[in-house]
C-alpha cells in the first residue's frame, strides 16, 4: 500500500522555491497567546495564554465544543486576525498575514464560484506566476490524485460537498504549502462521504508529509485522524489536554483501546459542552 | 420527438398565446361594432395593415443605386427602428461607460465613496427626463441631447449596482485569496470584479430599460427621427393606427433588447446559481 502511494507521489514535484527548505523540528510555535474580541467591559476573551509547539509533519486536532477558541486559534496561524498578546512564530519566523504557505480548507469551501475545478486548483499557481506548462501538469496530477478530472470543467455549483471539498484541498496542495490549516472541513457532510474524505486526507499526508491543523468537534473524527489532538476549554480557550494517539493506523472505532480514548476524551469534551449550553441558556433566559 | 413532447409543445404555445388572441379578437369585434370612431380606437387589423405599409419601402427598388437588402430596410419603420436602436446604444455605452469605473472606485474604496456619495444622492432622484430643458439648453436639437438624456438614465442604475456589487463581494472568497496569496491588484481584477458580476450585469440590465424609455421621450422632444418621434408627428394627424403600430413596435424592439442581454447576463453568469434559464 505505502510503495503504491510512494510511486504515485512522482507526479507530485516539489516547488523549487521549497526544495532547500529546512525541516525543523518544531514547525509552529504558540506562544502565551491571547485573544480578546470587543472593547474594554464588554470584551470577551476568546484565547487565554495558549502555548503550543507543532512539530513538521505532525497531524493535530484541535477539538471542543462551540465557542471554545479553537477556530479563533486556527484563524490565528492562518494570519487572518493576530493575537491581542502572544507570538505566532512559522519556522522561526512571525506571523503577520495569511500566506500560501498555510494553506486552508474552509469549511464552507470558499471555491470561487466563477471559476471551473480547473481554475480553481490552478489559481494560486497563477498567481505566483508560474510557467503555464508546470502550472497545468500539476493542476492535471492534482485532479487526478482527487479524482476530480471528469469534473475539470464544472463550476462549484454543479458538485456535491464532498466534490467541493476535495477541490479546496487540492487548491490548497497546489500551492505545495507545507501547513494545512483545515477549519471543519468535513463538517457540512454526510457520514460516508465524510470518512472516505478523511480516509484520502490520510492518504495526502502519509504522501506529502504536511503538517496539518485540523479544527473538529467530532471525537471520533479527531481520534480516527490525528497524532496528536488538543483539547480546548469553553470561554476562555485554554488548553485543557495534549492528548497523544498511539493507535496504529488505520484506525478501526469499534476496537477497545480506540473506546477507551472516545470514553477519556468524551468527559473532557462534555464538561465544556456542558458550560456552553449553561451559557446558551442564560442568554436565552436574558432575552426571553 | 415522441408524440407525447410533440403535445407538451402544443399545449405550451396554446398557453403563450391565448390571451394575446382573446385580445385581439375581442378588440376586433369591438371596433367592428362602430361603437367608437376609428380615430379613438382603430381595430387589429387597421393596425396590422398600417404596420405593413409603415414597414414596406415607399419606392420601388433602382436596381442601378441599390442593393436589395437597403432597398428592403429603406421602409420608414426600419429606419425609424434603427434610429432608435442606435441611440440607445450610443447613450448607454456613455452612461454605463462612465458609471462602470466610478462605480468600482467608489465600491473599493471608501474615501472615494465618501467623496462622490452625498452629490450622487442628490442626483439620483431627478428623473432623466427633467434634464430635458436643460439638455437642449446645452447641446441644442438632434442627437447630442438624445445621447445625453439616455445616458443619464443608464448611469445610475449602473453606478449603484456597480457600488453595491463590489461592497458585497462574501468575505470567504477575501479569505480565501489571502490565504492563496493574492497582491491588491489580483484582488481586484480575478477575485472582487468577478464575484461582483451579478450585481454589475443586473444594473446593466436595469440602464438599458431606463436607456429605452428616455430614448422614446428624447425622440418626441429633440429629433426628427425614431419611434418616439414617429407615433407624436402621427398623432398630429390622427394616424390612430400609425400610432399604435408604433407602439407595438416600440415593445418588440424592447423585448428584443432585453432578450439579447438576458441571453448576455445568462452566458457570463453561467457560473451563477439560480439563474433563470
Amino acid at each position: 500500500m505505502r510503495e503504491a502511494v510512494r510511486k504515485d507521489n512522482v507526479m507530485i514535484m516539489e516547488a523549487p522555491t521549497l526544495a532547500g527548505r529546512q525541516r525543523q523540528d518544531v514547525q509552529i510555535k504558540v506562544e502565551g497567546v491571547h485573544k480578546r474580541f470587543g472593547t474594554a467591559e464588554d470584551a470577551v476573551t476568546a484565547l487565554k495564554d495558549i502555548n503550543l509547539e507543532i512539530s513538521d509533519g505532525e497531524f493535530v486536532c484541535l477539538l471542543g465544543p462551540s465557542g471554545c477558541g479553537k477556530s479563533t486559534l486556527l484563524n490565528a496561524v492562518a494570519g487572518f486576525s493576530p493575537p491581542t498578546e502572544g507570538r505566532i512564530t512559522v519556522e522561526g519566523k512571525d506571523v503577520v498575514a495569511p500566506g500560501p504557505d498555510r494553506g486552508m480548507v474552509f469549511q464552507e469551501y470558499a471555491l470561487f464560484p466563477w471559476m471551473t475545478v480547473r481554475q480553481n486548483i490552478a489559481f494560486g499557481l497563477e498567481l505566483q506566476k508560474r510557467p503555464l506548462a508546470e502550472i497545468d501538469e500539476r493542476t492535471e496530477a492534482l485532479m487526478h490524485k482527487l479524482k476530480l478530472q471528469d469534473f475539470r470543467d464544472r463550476f462549484p455549483k454543479d458538485l456535491s460537498g464532498g466534490m467541493r471539498q476535495r477541490v479546496a484541498i487540492a487548491r490548497v496542495l497546489a500551492l505545495n504549502s507545507p501547513i494545512m490549516l483545515m477549519d471543519e472541513p468535513f463538517g457540512a457532510l454526510d457520514a460516508l462521504t465524510r470518512r472516505s474524505l478523511q480516509d484520502e486526507l490520510l492518504r495526502i499526508w502519509a504522501e506529502l508529509k504536511k503538517t496539518i491543523i485540523f479544527v473538529t468537534h467530532s471525537i471520533d473524527e479527531s481520534i480516527y485522524l490525528a497524532d496528536r489532538i488538543i483539547v480546548m476549554t469553553y470561554r476562555p480557550g485554554t488548553v485543557k489536554a495534549d492528548v497523544r494517539v498511539e493507535i496504529e493506523r488505520p484506525r478501526d472505532s469499534t476496537r477497545a483501546e480506540f473506546n477507551d480514548l472516545k470514553k477519556y476524551l468524551t468527559s473532557l469534551v462534555m464538561k465544556e459542552q456542558e458550560r456552553f449550553a449553561e451559557d446558551e441558556g442564560k442568554l436565552a433566559g436574558l432575552r426571553g | 420527438m415522441s408524440k407525447r413532447t410533440l403535445t407538451e409543445k402544443g399545449g405550451r404555445l396554446f398557453r403563450a398565446t391565448i390571451i394575446p388572441i382573446i385580445v385581439l379578437v375581442v378588440w376586433q369585434a369591438f371596433s367592428s361594432a362602430h361603437i367608437l370612431s376609428p380615430i379613438i380606437l382603430p381595430g387589429p387589423l387597421a393596425v396590422i395593415q398600417k404596420w405593413w405599409a409603415y414597414l414596406l419601402p415607399p419606392l420601388p427598388r433602382n436596381p442601378l443605386t441599390e442593393s436589395w437588402l437597403s432597398w428592403a430596410l429603406s421602409g420608414e419603420l426600419p429606419l425609424d427602428a434603427f434610429a432608435s436602436f442606435q441611440r440607445v446604444i450610443v447613450g448607454f455605452l456613455i452612461g454605463a461607460g462612465l458609471a462602470l469605473p466610478l462605480g468600482l472606485l467608489m465600491g473599493a474604496n471608501d474615501k472615494i465613496y465618501r467623496l462622490f456619495n452625498p452629490l450622487i444622492e442628490v442626483l439620483r432622484p431627478i428623473p432623466p427626463i427633467a434634464y430635458i430643458p436643460l439638455a437642449i439648453l446645452w447641446f441644442g436639437l438632434g442627437n447630442p441631447p438624445a445621447y445625453f438624456l439616455i445616458s443619464i438614465g443608464a448611469f445610475f442604475p449602473m453606478l449603484l449596482n456597480t457600488i453595491a456589487g463590489v461592497r458585497h463581494v462574501d468575505g470567504i472568497y477575501i479569505r480565501a485569496a489571502r490565504n492563496l496569496g493574492v497582491n491588491q491588484y489580483q484582488m481586484f481584477v480575478r477575485v472582487i470584479l468577478p464575484a461582483a458580476t451579478p450585481y454589475i450585469l443586473s444594473g446593466a440590465r436595469i440602464g438599458m430599460g431606463t436607456a429605452f424609455i428616455v430614448v422614446i421621450v428624447a425622440e418626441m422632444i429633440a429629433v426628427n427621427s425614431g419611434l418616439g418621434f414617429r407615433i407624436l408627428e402621427a398623432r398630429e394627424y390622427f394616424w390612430s393606427d400609425k400610432i399604435i403600430a408604433g407602439m407595438f413596435t416600440i415593445g418588440f424592439l424592447g423585448l428584443g433588447i432585453d432578450t439579447v442581454m438576458t441571453r448576455i447576463n445568462n452566458h457570463l453568469l453561467r457560473w451563477h446559481r439560480g439563474i433563470d434559464a
